[in-house]
């Protein structure tokens, strides 16, 4: 701690170039925040996904339906623990920019099923009594400033009721929380049974089902049961691994992880020659100072450390800085909630920013420190005569 | 170092060759001396004589390419790199002509850069940096960054820098040379006062026979050779 101040003055000694070179690291660590929290943002359901889970689908697409009378003879597929039915409704509020996701389940089947969505048993129990009720996510309810109670108009263009019409109203009796901060709160549940009765087309048919198995290690195995039992019919399906059902949402804009590696690959790669640079110019413009230094006693393991330290505190500082503003700016919540309702900087990504921290000035300080330990004491006094 | 009465520092046959490119430059030849303890040597030369290289065989600040270097009864060309960094932090101190601080740092905290390598709280550290500013006559300038200070005021705070840790041995390159002459007769009497009373061993490069004339002994470097030496 005693070279500490030995190491910030030298930090001092270009007041500009140094806060030049933070800014460009901060800049860097604040998009490497950014970026974390859209990752988390875009295939953040992949990771809150159970292992015990497995989605059933139709085996053609997603958009195909499948009858929920399947429900009962997956259920009794040996090691199926539990079965949920969900379909997408797609509804919008009042302008079509006001589109979030809305889906009809089953209340006590879907809420055993996803433990993460927290519902008080009044509201439970509203729910189970009220056909046209809805349960709606904290940051949903926020956003519209609706309040337990109010009577709900969505419209929903791919679900008509008979006579054509596309509205449809619901009463929120209820509100989720997450049982985690990963569990997005920005969605709407209705009941099916009021769903199947309104709609004018494809009665009787859900989206896809949610199976709990009671072993994962036998979901594979299980997941091909399924998949036979239903094999040669008119609605065959295919049955995955949530997180697989998952990844494959999230890569249709793409693999989210290679991009976003890309990028800050490109980033880290400019910031290392800037920061790199600023610290070789100002090694090698004290190289009289580091003479010296070694004529009163540094040594050279502890030269080659003070640089080390002058460019991994430069780093710090910057990282701290920029990693800092990204998670004050997703503390607060989603920018826009409608399209990435999970968005913050998970903190196994603020950790993987501390450790690219010290990796950066590392890198950066290894070449200067290494000039620095290797430059000779009589030969860096003679440069200044 | 011992304290005894035998001589502070003996050379033995040194001789310094440098490589240039594919030319050898022999810049000290079979050079021997002895230096009594408490001494005040004056050393002269004209440039390229070797006077510097000899300043900084005797720091520990190089080896000889061949001879032995022993100072305090321990043969330092042996040393390792580590060893003898730490042999200069306890033994030398060194003054510059150009003054060599830190211009980031105030005279307090350049003073105290030699004291970092010891293991001295930050308090005792203060109390020695402390002393030796009020030894150079500086003891109301802790706070000045060099640019503040005259050049004769720098020169003091690099002495006190040399002396914070009561080292034997004071090695001085050419400490007046960037002075006017008023502030180099103080640097002069400055050491000639660390020398008398703090019993200090004092080597001076110096081409300025004004200054030599301080030193208890004058010695003259020729081609890399001691060519005379005369008493003060």
């Amino acid at each position: 701690m005693k070279f500490l101040y030995l190491v910030a003055c030298n930090l001092r000694r270009k007041k500009l170039r140094t806060l030049l070179t933070l800014l460009s690291i901060g800049i860097a660590f604040f998009l490497f925040g950014l970026l974390g929290a859209l990752k988390l943002a875009l295939t953040g359901d992949v990771s809150i996904a159970n292992a015990d889970r497995l989605m059933t689908r139709h085996k053609v697409s997603i958009i195909q339906m499948i009858p929920i009378s399947y429900q009962a003879r997956i259920a009794a597929i040996p090691g199926v623990s539990g079965v949920t039915a969900q379909t997408w409704f797609g509804g919008i509020y009042q302008d079509p920019k006001n589109f979030f996701a809305s889906m009809p389940v089953e209340p006590d089947d879907f809420l055993r099923m996803y433990p993460e969505f927290v519902v008080s048993d009044a509201h439970r129990q509203a729910w189970r009594t009220t056909r046209n009720g809805a349960i709606v996510g904290r940051t949903l309810l926020e956003r519209f400033h609706w309040k337990v109670g109010d009577r709900i108009p969505l419209t929903a263009p791919i679900w008509r009721h008979a006579d054509g019409g596309d509205a449809w109203e619901f009463e929120i009796v209820g509100t989720y929380e997450a049982a985690r901060k990963s569990v997005d709160t920005s969605q709407f549940f209705f009941r099916y049974d009021y769903f199947d009765e309104g709609r004018g087309q494809n009665k009787g048919t859900i989206s896809w089902f949610a199976v709990r198995v009671g072993d994962a290690a036998r979901a594979d195995a299980i997941s091909a049961a399924v998949d036979r039992e239903f094999a040669n019919s008119a609605y065959e399906t295919k049955t995955e691994p949530e997180a697989a059902m998952m990844q494959g949402f999230a890569q249709q804009v793409g693999d989210i992880g290679a991009i976003i590696t890309g990028i800050l690959g490109a980033v880290f790669f400019t910031i290392l020659l800037v920061s790199g640079n600023t610290i070789t110019q100002g090694v090698r413009e004290r190289t009289e100072e580091i003479g010296v230094l070694k004529a009163l006693g540094f040594t050279n393991t502890l030269v080659l450390g003070l640089v080390l330290a002058e460019s991994c505190l430069l780093a710090v500082l910057g990282g701290v800085g920029g990693l800092g503003a990204a998670w004050l700016m997703t503390v607060g919540g989603s920018p826009v909630p409608s399209m990435l309702p999970v968005f913050y900087v998970p903190t196994q990504h603020l950790m993987l920013g501390a450790g690219l921290m010290v990796a950066l000035g590392l890198v950066t300080g290894a070449l200067p420190a290494l000039q620095a330990m290797r430059l000779g004491v009589s030969e860096a006094l003679r440069r200044q005569a | 170092m011992t304290t005894d009465q035998s001589p502070l520092i003996h050379l033995t046959g040194v001789d310094k060759t440098y490589r240039r490119g594919s030319e050898e430059i022999r810049v000290l030849a079979g050079l021997s001396l002895t230096v009594q303890r408490g001494e005040f040597l004056a050393l002269m030369g004209p440039s390229g004589s070797g006077k510097s290289t000899l300043l900084n065989l005797l720091g520990g600040l190089d080896r000889p390419t061949k001879g032995a270097v022993e100072i305090g009864g321990e043969r330092i060309d042996a040393l390792t790199d580590r060893r003898l960094a730490g042999w200069r932090a306890r033994h030398v101190g060194l003054v510059f002509q150009f003054y060599n601080l830190l211009p980031v740092m105030t005279a307090e905290r350049n003073v105290e850069l030699p004291l970092l390598l010891t293991p001295l709280s930050r308090a005792e550290r203060r109390r020695h940096v402390a002393t030796a500013l009020a030894v150079v006559g500086l003891r109301d300038r802790t706070n000045h960054y060099p640019r503040q200070l005259s050049g004769g005021e720098q020169q003091r705070v690099g002495i006190a820098r040399a002396i914070v840790t009561d080292p034997t041995l004071l090695l001085c390159d050419e400490p007046t040379g960037d002075l006017d002459r008023k502030s180099g007769d103080e640097i002069l009497s400055l050491l000639q006062t660390l020398n008398r009373e703090q019993g200090k061993t004092i080597i001076m490069v110096t081409h300025d026979p004004h200054a030599s004339a301080r030193a208890s002994r004058t010695v003259h470097l020729d081609k890399g050779q001691l060519s005379a030496a005369a008493p003060a």
